[in-house]
């Protein structure tokens, strides 16, 4: 079945992050947000006021505070108020949200942003909390663990073994040498065992960070951007929360969310996979079909920087400024939330023909 | 710039969460060394059960008792144990799936032998906590088990999922550190306090001088870098009168809380008001602040004894 078409043309016109970094204490959220929101609204000329909607990712447990996003919106001038939303989750999931707001055709331009600082906890015991509060979370089993348990599983079934794996953290953090924003970059040790199989190279750097976006529809992403990237599909799903239960070493949401986005139509030249482990990029690979000719993660990825809630944000805002850049014609962006790629999203990115 | 503030945060709460009667039935029936699962339409059985069938979404309910041996389908070495897990020593994370189950249950594998005695396809059995409760902590962990029993329990038995006593609910606590740090803005704010200054910032913008300081103009949405000392002196805006005793609070009610205008600020801040009949406090109260010894926020606010402010001069800051 071909995916349907948007109602309307829906298109990233404008992109920022920060410098993803171990620590930020210097700075509050909106210290840290506030340079990357003037940035992506600069790149288009709209002034806060003129936004038709706002849309936000983030979670509390990182911040250890209730309703930490609110202090947030003193970044966006949310005075007088504005139309504005908020999603417990990765970012990417937040411009889910504005890219419907838009399709209604409620409003012609939105604003999404996505913020984390790691640095204040630890991100391995925050994440546990997020998972089976009767069977799983008394356990306490850190995201590296649950990551390493789908590690052994596609090294049992062949799909993979150390030497690979090692292969892929290598090469993103090679690409990421060419990316100012990355964490992480060149020759990173492979590293001891941080829970075996998965070696501390095979895991994603902690870190501090924010994303913007913004999107416009029809002919004002044309008035705000020389070359949109349009939004040609969206789609995201989920997997059983039990992990008994599920394929570790596959990942049928991811697939399915990617036809429903119209990926398989037609090759996609790029491919922004949201991917912390090393071990999640084979499973990615291969639901999603990807061949050696298509260039993946070449920002370097989730291994290069984690800016836990805004690191899928920031793999739709990389492949959008591909395009935007005219290095690519058609990209695949994806975002995962969850132990084990549990959720998955996937976009699909077109340039104008050339 | 004065160095960034930082303090220990800690958050706890222990989560009391009700059981639906399959979860009941599991969690009651890991007390009794019990472990329960339950069959899907299709004939699987899902061990740990849950109410639903994951891809169908249909109810299910019938249980069955499967037994406490399986097999690791995968594994991984935590040789470094993280507070709260359930072994203190190093020890495998396993998915085990119990003889009888079509699906596997998440624990620790207890393996003195080290990670090469460990592979996937081998076999284990539960090790039971000595004392249990009613929760997925009530396996201490799984132990490898090697014997050439007989198999015999690979049929899973029916049950009718009735024990004496059920559980019907769980505690879950949770605790989590941080290390606060309220960034640059606020930093400074409290800082000053400790000189017993008070001071805000200015936005470049709409030129409001905001206190305490967040470091962005809400209305503008841009940065506050301008430092400016304001009060100490202030005006009482509006107040109310509390008449309920806070848990660990030594304040005798009834008392008074107010929104204060310091002087020079354009957002009011509040505080107590002290040292007057709290049924003589009015809008428009001329206060100052009463410092704490060592310095820090301001104890309470009393009156100055000058006139009270006109109400042209703070009807903007209500
Ligand atoms: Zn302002």
């Amino acid at each position: 079945m071909p995916a349907p078409r948007p109602l309307r043309d829906i298109a990233v016109v404008a992109f920022a992050q920060t410098d993803h970094r171990r620590t930020s204490d210097e700075l509050s959220e909106v210290e840290m947000l506030m340079p990357v929101l003037h940035e992506v609204l600069a790149q288009t000329g709209l002034k806060t006021g003129e936004v038709g909607f706002t849309c936000s990712g983030s979670t509390d447990y990182l911040a250890g505070r209730a309703f930490s996003f609110t202090m947030a919106l003193d970044g966006v001038g949310a005075w007088p108020p504005i139309s504005e939303s908020h999603v417990e989750m990765d970012g990417a999931w937040a411009l889910y949200e504005a890219w419907t707001k838009l399709l209604t055709g409620d409003a012609d331009t939105a604003l999404v942003y996505a913020y984390g600082k790691s640095s204040p906890g630890s991100v391995r015991d925050v994440l546990t909390r997020q998972l089976d509060p009767y069977y799983l979370a008394p356990l306490w089993p850190d995201s590296v663990a649950l990551a390493a348990l789908q590690a052994q599983a596609l090294i049992d079934a062949g799909h993979t073994d150390e030497p690979a794996l090692a292969a892929v953290a290598s090469r993103s953090r090679a690409s990421a040498a060419g990316n100012p924003h990355a964490q992480l970059r060149g020759p990173v040790p492979r590293g001891g065992y941080a829970v075996r199989p998965l070696r501390t190279g095979d895991c994603p750097p902690v870190g501090d960070g924010a994303a913007a976006v913004i999107l416009a529809a029809g002919e004002r992403a044309r008035e705000l951007c020389e070359r949109p990237a349009w939004i040609r599909g969206i789609d995201h799903r989920i997997e059983a929360h039990g992990l008994g239960v599920r394929d570790l070493t596959d990942s049928p949401s991811t697939r399915l969310a990617a036809e429903r986005a119209g990926v398989f139509e037609r090759p996609v030249d790029t491919a922004e996979l949201h991917a912390p482990f090393s071990s999640q990029e084979v499973v990615l690979r291969k639901a999603l079909r990807l061949d050696d000719g298509v260039t993946v993660n070449p920002s370097g990825g989730a291994l290069a920087a984690n800016p836990v809630m805004a690191a899928g944000l920031v793999r739709i805002g990389e492949a959008a400024d591909r395009i935007r850049r005219g290095e690519s014609d058609r990209a695949l962006a994806h975002a995962t939330s969850g132990p084990c790629l549990q959720q998955n999203l996937v976009a699909v990115l077109e340039g104008d023909p050339r | 710039m004065p160095e960034v503030l930082k303090a220990p945060l800690v958050v706890e709460f222990p989560f009391t969460r009700s059981l639906g009667p399959v979860q009941s039935a599991f969690l009651t029936g890991l007390r009794e060394r019990v472990v329960l699962g339950v069959r899907t339409g299709d004939g699987r059985i899902l061990v740990p059960p849950v109410e639903y069938d994951p891809v169908t979404s249909e109810e299910v309910g019938e249980l069955v008792e499967v037994a406490a041996t399986g097999t690791v389908t995968t594994w991984a070495w935590n040789h470094e144990p993280r507070r709260g897990q359930p072994l203190d020593r190093a020890f495998a994370w396993v998915l085990v799936r119990l003889d009888g189950a079509d699906t596997a249950l998440l624990h620790a594998l207890d393996a003195p032998g080290g990670p090469d005695s460990v592979r996937t396809g081998m076999r284990v059995r539960v090790r039971w906590a000595r004392e249990r409760s009613g929760a997925i902590t009530d396996i201490a962990c799984f132990e490898p088990h090697e014997a050439h029993e007989p198999g015999g329990a690979d049929e899973p038995a029916a049950h009718d999922g009735r024990f004496e006593n059920p559980v019907t609910g769980i505690v879950a606590p949770a605790r989590l550190d941080y290390t606060y740090s309220p960034g640059r803005a606020q930093s400074a704010y409290l800082h000053a306090l400790t000189e017993r200054r008070v001071v805000g910032e200015r936005c470049p913008s709409c030129r409001k001088v905001y206190v305490p300081p967040r470091g962005a103009c809400p209305t503008c949405g841009v940065a506050t870098s301008e430092r400016v000392d304001v009060g100490p002196r202030g005006t009482v805006t509006t107040y109310c009168i509390v008449n309920i005793k806070a848990k660990n609070l030594d304040i005798e009610v009834p008392y008074v809380y107010a929104h204060i205008a310091l002087d020079g600020a354009d957002l009011a801040l509040h505080g107590r008001i002290g040292g007057i009949p709290y049924d003589r406090v009015r809008m428009g109260l001329r206060v100052e602040p009463v410092w704490p010894d060592g310095g820090g926020h301001p104890d309470h606010y009393r009156p100055t004894g000058e006139p009270d402010a006109d109400y042209e001069t703070y009807k903007e800051l209500l």
